[in-house]
């Protein structure tokens, strides 16, 4: 089987602009809003809504970083090498309204970590989820508030998710398990 | 009574005693070999087949301990035997370090009384030099004498008191007794553990210089030239050893000397990891102490290679290193060892290996063994030169299992192992 | 890479990017220690046993600390009134703890080789915190790990280890990691204190304190142990912070941003003055706070090598 792209350059350009749109709609004066990226890719798209709504609104929105290498449930099945990345959230959480943002949803497990992850940081008034893609196949009771686009996979597929600032190029591709290129 | 005979055909002959080597038979009848060369018209009960195979003297192993009496959970006298002939060793001088030691005539009988009754193979005994070892008062020489003793050591320890040794080595000249010295200062040695070098300081453990060896090895040298007592020096480890025994022999001082397979096959490298089964005294040297033994056997400045087989149970092993008991077992290994290190690569021929682990430990007991030539005892063995085999716990026959060479591939096999014209182990 | 070792036993066996691996994991755990709630769960449900047969305050809450952040358990063995005093083996000490279930076991002993030993013997992970003279591989770990947070990279610095470099363990492991990442290493030690055949390692060996501080970027003071077995090691104390004392005015002809370490606890006035030890160019407390994340790091990399099963999850 083929890697199949999902969606090009232009696309996600378009998908971005539109999902930070959906927040302005939802959150208009952007009070006690915080973004939360997830790394790696996730901080790519988080960077990039925020950047959009500066162009929009001239308001920087704060923006953390998180790792959540640590707080894996597979941890000790895996028995990966981790490359853990920064985790840096350089601002108050009690009583914002953060926006956890990753690139690509499946099981639900990161998201679950990143949770657990951002309650040990303080308490924030309310999470919602962004992701560019979502995959279906939740293994748990997850559900995005914002999504850019919803691909439905086998679970013989990968997809995978590229940025120009991580991997050269914008592109979202489905690619058969196993061939994973990066 | 017919004597019983056997006929070994077709392999390569060695005997050191008349420098035979040479493809051919040999026929035993009863415990005497008969003829050795061409013996065609021979007609023996059992022929046993031994094209490709080396045919030479059993090993005489002049340095092993057998624990009994005392530790018998190590090995006994019946174990240690049974090891020895799977090792293609019919005749070994047992050291006198047991509990009691043989220090005396009383002693002497009870292991005397111990391998009569259970030795497979023969025995030979060496008494203590002092009172139990502790380098404090003569032991009752002539009282070993009588009940069997054909040396003398304090082997474990060296006696500390010069003017003691002295008076040691005259009555052992008297009494017409080898001494065999382990020679080690304690002074220098201390609680070392392994060989002092950048070994010991890699591993952070305290080091035990040459010096201990050679400087005790020097002054038994002089006492040896003093009094003209026959002096045998046991366990060789390093290159200044060999320089003062070289020396020594310069100037015809009546002095033997003995090494172990694992002073030329392995350096004190072996010891990383903190293996203690690379632990014993004298420690492993250094590579070039190893290349000056192998010099040394080929040079005939070290006499014979001798085991020092001493076994030593888990609790004594599996334990830190620094606490864990000094010595390896080598009865199954000593033969193969030799064959892998130094005959195979080159370093010693056929005929040189077998007076080094037969015929020169015979001469310096002073015993009648180690020859294969028409007349003399039927100690035999027979031995598949090339044949590969990994060294396991489960080989050996020694209630002990310690060797330095576990884990390792050796090649030598002793196939066939006879003693006084009697099949003793056949694989 | 791939961390595959069951065990940290020492550094003299670990590649350079094997040591790079650790105190890059190590800093991500400093980051965790800078949170209000210094704790992540990766090492929920584990057990950590330290085992210490010698005794240690600072080493033993240090891995304690680490464990606890990391979330696992700890239970705390130190050989009085233990059944190791009735003459239990190592070995057996060992067997019986991992019977009860303990994942990680942190061994420091007075015998070199026993952490090996023990990591043999054991399925669970061994980490060693001091065996003999042999190593201290945390101790190294922290070290390094405090110097390349202040200077950026450990190539081509001068590092300087001075005192009982013979018995040290915290030297050996210092040796090996240093030289291992590019460090130009000076050992100064009295001659009866330094280890036969040294230089083999790569490093220098002067017995002039001048000469081991001229030009250093940092150096390494050992403690200094004047009772040994009973026997006095080194003429007085009071000539030994003659020689070999870390003073300031020693330090005059040294660099003025020279790194001053210490793997304590320290003997004020006897390897080092005072006003060394609370000085500017002290980085000891540091060394102690960074030993916390060295630990986790560790802790948390020997739990990874045991398990080899792939999984993919988002």
């Amino acid at each position: 089987m083929q890697a199949k792209i999902i969606l090009s350059s232009e696309e996600i350009r378009k998908a971005i602009q539109r999902l930070a749109h959906q927040i302005l709609e939802r959150e208009p004066n952007l009070k006690d809003l915080a973004l939360i990226g997830i790394q790696t890719r996730g901080v790519c798209l988080a960077k990039r809504i925020q950047a959009v709504i500066k162009e929009v609104k001239n308001e920087d929105l704060p923006l953390g970083v998180l790792d959540i290498t640590f707080y894996r449930d597979d941890l000790t099945a895996i028995g990966l090498s981790p490359v853990v990345k920064e985790t840096h959230i350089d601002f108050d959480l009690n009583d914002k309204r953060v926006v956890l943002i990753d690139d690509v949803l499946f099981t639900g497990r990161t998201i679950r970590a990143a949770l657990d992850e951002i309650m040990d940081f303080g308490r924030p008034k309310s999470i919602e989820l962004l992701v560019l893609i979502d995959r279906g196949h939740r293994q748990l009771p997850i559900r995005p508030d914002f999504v850019g686009k919803n691909i439905p996979t086998s679970l013989e597929e990968l997809v995978e998710v590229k940025f120009e600032e991580t991997d050269g190029v914008d592109e979202v591709a489905i690619i058969p398990k196993g061939e994973k290129t990066d | 009574m017919k004597k019983s005979t056997i006929l070994i055909k077709g392999a390569k002959v060695i005997d050191p005693a008349t420098n035979f080597d040479a493809v051919g038979d040999v026929f035993i009848q009863g415990d005497t070999i008969s003829r050795v060369g061409n013996c065609q018209g021979c007609h023996a009960d059992k022929i046993i087949e031994a094209k490709d195979k080396i045919v030479m003297p059993a090993l005489v192993d002049m340095h092993v301990h057998l624990r009994e009496p005392g530790r018998e959970d190590k090995e006994t006298v019946a174990s240690g035997t049974k090891a020895a002939l799977h090792g293609g060793v019919t005749a070994l001088l047992a050291m006198p370090n047991t509990n009691p030691a043989i220090d005396c005539a009383k002693t002497a009988e009870l292991l005397s009384q111990i391998i009569k009754k259970t030795a497979q193979t023969e025995v030979f005994i060496c008494g203590a030099i002092t009172k139990n070892r502790e380098g404090r008062e003569l032991s009752d020489i002539a009282g070993l004498k009588k009940n069997g003793a054909i040396a003398l050591s304090d082997d474990g320890s060296s006696v500390d008191n010069s003017e003691l040794m002295r008076k040691a080595f005259k009555a052992a000249k008297k009494a017409g007794l080898l001494v065999i010295c382990h020679c080690e200062d304690k002074t220098l040695s201390q609680d070392g553990a392994v060989n002092l070098g950048f070994t010991s300081t890699r591993l952070g453990l305290k080091g035990i210089p040459k010096e201990s060896e050679y400087k005790r090895l020097g002054r038994d040298v002089e006492l040896a030239k003093e009094t003209g007592a026959r002096v045998h020096i046991a366990h060789v480890s390093c290159k200044e050893s060999v320089e003062i025994i070289a020396r020594a022999k310069k100037e015809k001082v009546a002095i033997s000397a003995e090494t172990a397979p694992h002073y030329f096959s392995l350096s004190d490298q072996a010891v990383l990891g903190f293996d203690t089964n690379a632990k014993m005294n004298p420690p492993l040297r250094g590579k070039d102490d190893v290349e000056a033994v192998k010099a040394a056997l080929r040079q005939g400045i070290i006499d014979c290679i001798a085991s020092d087989h001493a076994p030593h149970t888990p609790n004594e092993k599996d334990i830190e290193f620094e606490r864990a008991a000094f010595g390896v077992i080598g009865l199954e290994t000593e033969l193969a060892a030799a064959i892998t290190e130094l005959v195979l690569p080159g370093i010693l021929s056929w005929l040189e290996l077998s007076k080094l682990m037969s015929y020169n430990p015979a001469k310096v007991l002073g015993i009648n063994k180690g020859k294969l030539s028409p007349g003399a005892p039927a100690d035999i063995i027979i031995v598949s030169p090339d044949k590969e085999w990994a060294v396991g716990k489960e080989r050996f026959f020694s209630k002990s299992k310690n060797s330095c060479f576990l884990g390792r591939k050796l090649k030598g096999e002793v196939s066939c192992t006879i003693h006084r014209g009697e099949i003793k182990w056949s694989l | 890479m791939r961390w595959k070792r069951k065990d940290l036993l020492d550094l003299e066996s670990l590649s350079p990017e094997e040591i790079e691996y650790i105190l890059t994991t190590a800093a991500s755990f400093k980051e965790v220690t800078t949170r209000q709630i210094k704790k992540v769960p990766a090492l929920r449900g584990k057990t950590v046993v330290n085992l210490f047969y010698e005794p240690s305050t600072r080493t033993r809450i240090s891995f304690e600390v680490a464990a606890k952040r990391l979330s696992a358990d700890v239970i705390n063995i130190s050989t009085e009134g233990s059944s190791v005093k009735k003459g239990e083996t190592l070995i057996d000490t060992g067997k019986n703890i991992e019977a009860l279930k303990a994942d990680i076991i942190v061994v420091r002993h007075s015998a070199s080789g026993a952490a090996a030993m023990l990591a043999q013997h054991l399925k669970a992970n061994v980490i060693n915190a001091g065996d003999g003279w042999h190593e201290h591989p945390t101790q190294a770990l922290l070290d390094i790990f405090t110097l390349k947070e202040k200077r950026g990279k450990i190539q081509g610095l001068k590092v300087s280890i001075i005192g009982d470099i013979a018995h040290s363990r915290v030297a050996r492991s210092n040796i090996w990691g240093m030289i291992k990442l590019g460090a130009k290493v000076t050992l100064c030690a009295p001659p009866m204190l330094i280890p036969p055949a040294i230089e083999q390692t790569g490093a220098k060996v002067t017995s002039d304190l001048d000469e081991a501080l001229k030009d250093a970027d940092a150096i390494n003071v050992l403690r200094m142990q004047f009772e040994r077995d009973g026997v006095e090691a080194f003429p007085k104390s009071s000539e030994y912070f003659k020689t070999y004392g870390i003073t300031e005015e020693r330090l005059q002809k040294a660099k003025k941003d020279i790194i001053v370490m210490h793997p304590g606890p320290i003997n004020r006035g006897i390897e080092m003055s005072s006003e060394v030890a609370d000085g500017a160019n002290s980085a000891i407390l540091e060394q102690v706070t960074n030993g916390i994340a060295v630990r986790m790091a560790v802790l948390f990399l020997v739990t990874q090598a045991k398990n080899e099963k792939k999984h993919n999850s988002h």
